[in-house]
């Protein structure tokens, strides 16, 4: 069996605002010095990000504003040129097809959450969420149909024939999703798109955006700059900063190994229990015979579980959704994980 | 001396007041000379005293304290040729340029004409079949279908289409405001129906309604599209802008005569003349609009995968319809702003019926007339803007007699209508008119009550008038008009620019100095200067007025309410409804023109005093309070100075208006700029005349709008509200 195609492929991709920005690239031969190029009047938004995402995977991008985050995302839906670099979608370099099979890989492959919501203001709930189905041509009684069953997916049964106007932020937002959805998407791009809620609304959204996933498992561009909805949110997040990928890794791994000074900031204060989960600090299954009584799932949040855990003597199981054994944990584990550095029995016990 | 080097901007204004008045004291023996409007010109002309003196000889009267000639008053120069220069430009475009013989399609005989010409007129053609089919299918007639479509069988039985009976007319704008949105609206397109009908305008009504479903559309199309062209190509925009600029300050009568060259009399060029000034806000706004869109949605519009022209038309223009919807209102406004003016070159309907009643000085029939235009604009306004908010119900599946219960309400309605209008009067020839069309004799008036009330009016005070008059010409009027007049063409320029300097340094400076040297060299400085101290006049007084009520007016929520509803309604009212009133109680002078001019200018300040303040950030106005400011140092440290450059603009507005408006003040009677564009009306190639003339009045409104719009601009960057 070949090695499965990424859905999307970010290949030393380059995104540099300014006039001249094209003949700097040419004069510096591809290699990006952000000091020299601010020199020229030209903003470098995008340095080099290489990465890939699999099919139903999801990816965060998180950065603080300013660091190319959202540039990097329209770069790969090709609502801003790439300055260098490929980006392929399903094997396709997207940068090169035309405008037309660009609008028909926009009509049925992708759709796109923004921050501001982005509705249209003289369109109702039902309107808004059918029109990327009336822009395909669709028949109006087929995208009305389709776009009911949108709103009754997010939960705004009811609203349908309110204006943006007449909704709250959290259900336009719900619009927007519904809207992004409609036309069954492979792609599915997530601009901030709960950075404009208030803190509850948000932690409802996400909630809701869980439930979602759970159900579409879409593939997954999230892009955002609250590292805590990053955690909550995915299992790989990439960190970026001034337009660099400064690390991308699975949570655990950032949460644990922060590959650099900038990331370490962000993981110092958080906390370590309410983030990962048991089979981030699982050993492999070795030559144990004498298994405690308890299973631990691998997917648990440590937090979860540590009550039960944390007394056990013996080593325990930590079994996968299929209840299959996928490593094995320690207690000790458990308590470094809770306690840190600050545990004086750490190794005395 | 520390003072006025902390006040640099007030050392500034002192020095140029000190040169001024300086440069006034030199004008000296010419003083008795140049008071007099035209006297200057005239006397130069006839060899009495020189236009210009030399070099050195210009030296020595300076070194002698006096200012050479040229200082006092421009001398003949290029400038006054242009005027010729444009007349006989555009009569070679009509008349000689392109030449072709065409064959009349009517008698069959050759004529020559010009490329230009039979483009114009054809123009001129389709407007006015468009105009008439409208006006033949409410007010009866065949003849404009039949000419069209060839069907000279009509003509042949002489078969007629019937007038629509007003009944029908009035209850298809009810169920059409119904079915729009609801019974509020419905009763506000069905009530100033019955009222036109009623009161016996109900033809020139429905003339100058199909005269204007014709011109708004045209204006709002071609508007819509000139804005997307400019919004799209840079180019278009910095192309356009000067011209809309100019456009917008041209006082309508100066393009008059232009436009029945190129496209003869009628309600054609009426309609057209109305195009030419209703277009440009809505190029304005569409531009406006469009720019303000988010870049957000048009990416959701991308992403939804919509080509560019889904892009545009779904996404684009229906984002930017509030800016563009005040657009349409705008031209709705306009175009019947000049229903009046387009009546002196032929437009029929309401507003050549209310040129009559004034010039017979009939002041109710006038007033009605004026109160049937406005009602027109606001019916044409509501509906129009529920149209487009429109709403549709996708998931109701309703049978056919239920979807289109309206269509199928008005068709009853009509033949209900029909039915009454063909058997009543066999019964009573009376009533049977009354439910067909009322004609203007026999329908309501109260005209006679006005003339009764003016007249007691007149009888009563007359003499309190003629005192106020007298005092006001005399004591206010003649000497601010001969001060204005008394100013050497140098000191002139040495305040505007000199003002334009400190506004917004070197560059405003030249670009008001540019503006004012243009009238300056033409012939007609004299007049620009009357003009000049009428409009300043009228503006003071206007600012005074407009501010006092907006800042009273503000404090308190329904005051607001019901003088912004004032304002809207005064706004409407066509400028020359002004006029009656003035000319009734105060006669015909400078003072009844200045009076219409302040009722009509102090609108916008009192508009934009009151929407200033009441959009002061409420937290501001909490931190004064806790501060412990009193009422009058709220509003004096407060309120004023961040609603100030939003007030501005409404002064702005306010000398754009009052302009206007004394230029319109030559149907009374004045001796400035208006009174030569309306000379310009009754001569035969007078267009280059009233095109410069109209410049020169639109020149003093840009100056005066770019210091007023720098000065805002740069007011609301220090405080942050731009």
């Amino acid at each position: 069996m070949s090695v499965q195609q990424p859905v999307i492929k970010c290949d030393a991709v380059y995104k540099v605002f300014g006039e001249n920005a094209q003949k700097m690239m040419r004069a510096h031969n591809g290699k990006v010095d952000p000091q020299a190029f601010a020199e020229a009047g030209c903003v470098v938004a995008v340095n080099n990000a290489s990465f890939a995402v699999q099919k139903g995977e999801m990816l965060v991008i998180m950065g603080l504003s300013g660091s190319g985050k959202s540039t990097l995302l329209r770069c790969i839906a090709r609502l801003t040129d790439t300055t260098a670099g490929n980006i392929f979608i399903n094997g396709v370099d997207i940068l090169a097809i035309s405008d037309k099979e660009l609008i028909q890989l926009r009509r049925n492959k992708m759709g796109m959450v923004f921050q501001s919501f982005a509705l249209l203001p003289h369109k109702t709930v039902l309107e808004n969420i059918a029109f990327p189905l009336q822009v395909k041509g669709k028949s109006t009684k087929e995208s009305m149909q389709r776009a009911m069953d949108m709103v009754e997916l997010v939960g705004l049964d009811g609203r349908e024939n309110s204006f943006p106007r007449q909704l709250s932020g959290g259900q336009q937002q719900r619009v927007g999703i519904a809207r992004s959805l409609a036309v069954e998407p492979d792609i599915w791009f997530l601009d901030e798109p709960f950075s404009a809620l208030d803190p509850l609304i948000r932690k409802e959204m996400q909630d809701e955006f869980l439930r979602l996933q759970g159900v579409l498992k879409k593939t997954i561009l999230f892009v955002t700059h609250d590292f805590d909805e990053a955690l909550r949110l995915s299992d790989r997040i990439a960190i970026m900063k001034d337009g660099i990928i400064e690390q991308l890794d699975t949570t655990a791994n950032i949460v644990l190994n922060p590959a650099t000074e900038y990331v370490r900031k962000f993981t110092a204060e958080v906390p370590r229990e309410k983030v990962l989960k048991i089979k981030a600090v699982m050993d492999p299954v070795g030559d144990t015979s004498d298994w405690s009584e308890l299973r631990v799932p691998a997917d648990a949040i440590i937090q979860t579980v540590a009550e039960a855990v944390i007394g056990e003597r013996k080593p325990m199981a930590v079994v996968d959704a299929n209840d299959k054994i996928v490593g094995v944990l320690h207690a000790a584990k458990v308590t470094h994980v809770l306690f840190g550095e600050k545990s004086a029995l750490e190794n005395s016990g | 001396m520390r003072h006025l080097a902390q006040h640099p901007k007030l050392t500034q204004f002192g020095l140029i007041l000190l040169a001024f008045a300086i440069l006034m004291y030199m004008a000296g023996d010419y003083y008795d000379i140049i008071t007099h409007s035209g006297t200057f010109n005239k006397l130069v002309a006839s060899g009495e005293i020189a236009g210009a003196t030399g070099f050195f000889e210009s030296l020595r009267l300076l070194l002698n304290g006096t200012l050479p000639p040229q200082f006092v008053r421009i001398p003949e120069n290029i400038v006054w040729g242009l005027p010729e220069l444009i007349n006989s430009s555009l009569l070679y475009l009509v008349e000689d340029l392109w030449k072709i013989t065409t064959v009349d399609p009517v008698y069959g005989f050759e004529k020559n004409t010009t490329v230009i010409k039979e483009f114009t007129r054809g123009l001129a053609g389709i407007i006015l079949v468009m105009i008439n089919f409208i006006r033949e299918f409410i007010l009866g007639g065949t003849k404009t279908i039949a000419s069209v479509m060839g069907w000279d069988f009509i003509r042949d039985t002489k078969a007629s289409w019937p007038a629509l009976p007003w009944p029908a007319v009035a209850g298809g704008a009810f169920l059409l405001g119904y079915s729009l949105n609801g019974m509020k609206l419905a009763l506000l397109a069905f009530i100033p129906t019955v009222y036109i009908a009623i009161f016996g305008q109900w033809i020139p009504a429905m003339e100058t309604l199909s005269f204007i479903l014709v011109a708004a559309p045209v204006s709002v199309i071609i508007g819509l599209s000139l804005g997307v062209l400019a919004y799209k190509v840079r180019t278009v925009e910095l192309f356009l802008t000067p011209l809309l600029n100019v456009a917008q300050t041209l006082p309508h009568f100066s393009y008059l005569v232009p436009v029945v060259t190129f496209y003869g009399v009628g309600d054609q060029a009426g309609a057209i003349a109305t195009i030419i000034f209703a277009t440009p806000p809505m190029i304005r706004l569409t531009i406006l609009g469009l720019k303000q869109v988010p870049p957000e949605t048009l990416e959701a519009g991308m992403m939804s995968g919509c080509s560019k022209r889904q892009l545009l038309f779904k996404v684009h223009i229906p984002t930017a319809r509030q800016d563009m919807l005040l657009g349409v209102n705008q031209v709705i406004m306009q175009c019947l702003a000049m229903a009046v003016i387009a009546s002196f070159i032929g437009a029929t309907g309401l507003g050549y019926d209310l040129v009559v009643a004034l010039n017979s000085l009939r002041i109710g029939v006038a007033l009605e007339l004026g109160i049937s235009i406005v009602l027109i604009a606001i019916v044409l306004d509501k509906l129009s803007l529920a149209w487009a908010n429109k709403s549709v119900d996708y998931l109701a599946e309703l049978p056919f007699h239920v979807r289109h219960k309206h269509s199928l309400m008005f068709l009853a309605i009509l033949a209900l209508s029909i039915i009454v209008a063909t058997v009543v009067p066999h019964i009573s020839e009376f009533w049977g008119q009354m439910f067909y069309l009322i004609p203007e004799n026999q329908g309501f008036s109260t005209d006679v009550w006005w003339d009764k009330l003016v007249k007691w009016v007149v009888v009563e005070f007359r003499s309190y008038f003629q005192i106020f008059n007298t005092f006001m010409l005399v004591s206010v009027l003649i000497p601010m008009r001969d001060a204005f007049l008394a100013m050497p063409v140098v000191a002139t320029f040495t305040l505007v620019m000199g003002v334009g300097y400190m506004v917004g340094g070197i560059k405003s400076s030249l670009v008001v100095g540019g503006f004012l040297l243009f009238i300056a060299a033409s012939q007609w400085w004299d007049e620009a200067l009357i003009t000049m101290y009428m409009t300043t006049f009228a503006v003071v007084a206007s600012v005074i007025i407009g501010l006092t009520v907006g800042v009273l007016a503000a404090r308190n929520t329904t005051a607001t309410k019901i003088l912004l509803i004032i304002c809207d309604t005064f706004q409407t009212l066509p400028s020359f409804v002004y006029l009656i009133p003035v000319i009734m109680l105060f006669g015909v002078n400078d003072v009844s023109v200045l009076i219409a001019v302040i009722m009509y200018a102090v609108i916008p300040c009192t508009r934009y005093t009151i929407e200033g303040l009441r959009n002061v950030p409420p937290s501001i106005l909490d931190a004064g309070d806790m501060s412990g400011v009193t009422k009058w140092q709220r509003l004096i440290k407060i309120e004023m100075p961040l609603a100030f450059p939003h007030i501005m603009l409404g002064i702005n507005q306010t000398v754009v208006f009052a302009l206007f408006m004394v230029i319109i003040g030559a149907f009374i009677g004045t001796e400035d700029l208006g009174r030569l564009i309306m000379g310009t009306l009754s001569k035969a190639n007078a267009m280059g005349n009233g095109l410069t003339l109209g410049l020169c009045v639109a020149f003093i409104g840009l100056a005066i709008d770019h210091l007023i719009h720098t000065w805002a601009d740069k007011r609301k960057k220090i405080l942050g509200i731009a």
